[in-house]
């Protein structure tokens, strides 16, 4: 079972609609949204698996000085929520650790 | 002799003071570079720094005061000090601009302060202009826009030099345009009046030319109006008159940017270049074709991707 799992990573002939969204090959979407009044949030959508999410969140919380929260999304898979705008800072954060910056999409205003 | 012996060991001595001991003329050098930055730093932020010209005041007074002190103690020695700081007079101008040769002075941190808040200004009007710079790459308001037609002078005409490759360039170019006058409209750039943007009460905001703006870059504004949703993490309708109500707070400037990033996404064609193009749907998939140089690609469809509840929804949710 464990010998042959990697052959279920990439299925050629998969739809690739929307669907693909949150799949770890994708981009690393950070989102801004508006809430009420002045204040915004981020969200860090399509991180890859192979992160420990809690602890994304927990270093961004902190690098950041910022509250945040761990979302669980049917088809987007895990989403980190954090209050403010912290969209270049997230995209700093990671391309510092290794992650490549192409792949990370920042959107918004 | 012993006399004179020691009198040219006093003169040693004080000379010496003054070459090893420069503490005394080293805090006069400090002082007048305070009092040199002081100067620029009230002439360039008279305005802003009211506040701050009272503590420079008071700094110079205390300055005044230790000069005194020293004269009380080298009051002899002035007059070589005085020969010698002539001399040496060049120097320290040169070296005041230094911060670090500042010590532990009181006046340090506020000359850092005078100096990043010059240097921050200066950033700030360099951001500005490239900013502004860039806004008029696209968004350049109607009438505003100028062909860029230089008159190509056939200057080598009354020479006996040759014609460069530029300048046989440039003749062909206005040979070109001069016989062909309906070439010329290709040449000018690719512009689009800026997004007009205003805000409706305190959770609202106005795009009121998204209709032209749609049109100038031939697109359906059902697509434009999803990109923007999407981007902007927000929703909103259109109204009586075409105009654009987007809910949340937007600049002009953001919105702007939201433009600018549909335009290269959406609009210009990544082989050319040319923003003369049209999108057409094919199986739920967008093509993006090129009317200038015939090339076809597939264009990403907008996702939404997450979107995070806002307090209402969940207030909503919960009931
Ligand atoms: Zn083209």
């Amino acid at each position: 079972m464990s010998e042959i799992q990697n052959l279920q990573t990439y299925d050629p002939f998969a739809d690739t609609g929307e669907e693909d969204a949150g799949q770890p090959q994708g981009y690393i979407h950070i989102r801004i949204q508006q809430r009420n009044g002045r204040k915004t949030l981020t969200t860090v959508q399509g991180l890859p698996s192979e992160y420990d999410q809690k602890k994304l969140l927990k270093a961004f919380k902190k690098e950041f000085a910022c509250n945040g929260t761990l979302v669980q999304d049917e088809e987007l898979g895990q989403i980190i929520q954090l209050q403010g705008d912290q969209r270049l800072k997230v995209q700093n954060f990671l391309g510092d650790n290794g992650i490549d910056r192409n792949i990370i999409k920042i959107h918004g205003f | 002799m012993s006399d004179i012996e020691s009198e040219q060991n006093l003169a040693e001595v004080k000379s010496e003071e003054l070459l090893f001991d420069p503490s005394l003329k080293k805090k006069k050098k400090k002082k007048k570079a305070v009092n040199f930055e002081d100067e620029i730093g009230d002439d360039e932020n008279q305005v802003e720094n009211g506040d701050k010209s009272a503590p420079a005041e008071d700094n110079e007074e205390e300055v005044k005061a230790e000069d005194d002190d020293i004269s009380i103690f080298a009051d002899m020695k002035k007059k070589k000090k005085k020969k010698k700081e002539t001399a040496d007079k060049e120097k320290p101008e040169e070296e005041a601009p230094e911060p670090s040769e500042f010590g532990d002075l009181p006046t340090k941190r506020k000359k850092k302060k005078k100096t990043d808040m010059l240097e921050f200004e200066k950033q700030l009007k360099e951001g500005e202009e490239s900013e502004n710079r860039q806004d008029d790459d696209i968004f350049v308001g109607e009438g505003e826009q100028d062909i860029k037609e230089t008159k190509v002078e056939e200057t080598w005409l009354n020479s006996d030099r040759d014609y460069t490759y530029q300048e046989l360039l440039g003749r062909v170019f206005q040979i070109l345009r001069q016989n062909n006058p309906e070439l010329a409209g290709e040449k000018k750039r690719y512009t689009i009046v800026p997004p007009s943007v205003h805000r409706e009460g305190n959770k609202k905001t106005i795009f009121a030319n998204v209709a032209d703006i749609c049109k100038r870059m031939h697109r359906q504004p059902e697509h434009v109006i999803q990109f923007l949703f999407t981007e902007l993490g927000t929703s909103g309708s259109i109204d009586g008159s075409q105009r654009l109500v987007i809910k949340g707070r937007f600049q002009q400037k953001q919105i702007e940017n939201v433009l600018r990033r549909y335009i290269v996404e959406y609009v210009t064609c990544k082989t050319c270049k040319s923003p003369d193009t049209i999108l057409t749907k094919e199986n739920r998939i967008f093509f993006q074709q090129c009317e200038s140089c015939g090339s076809t690609r597939s264009v990403s469809a907008i996702k939404s991707g997450f979107k995070a509840q806002t307090e209402k929804r969940r207030r909503q949710a919960a009931q």
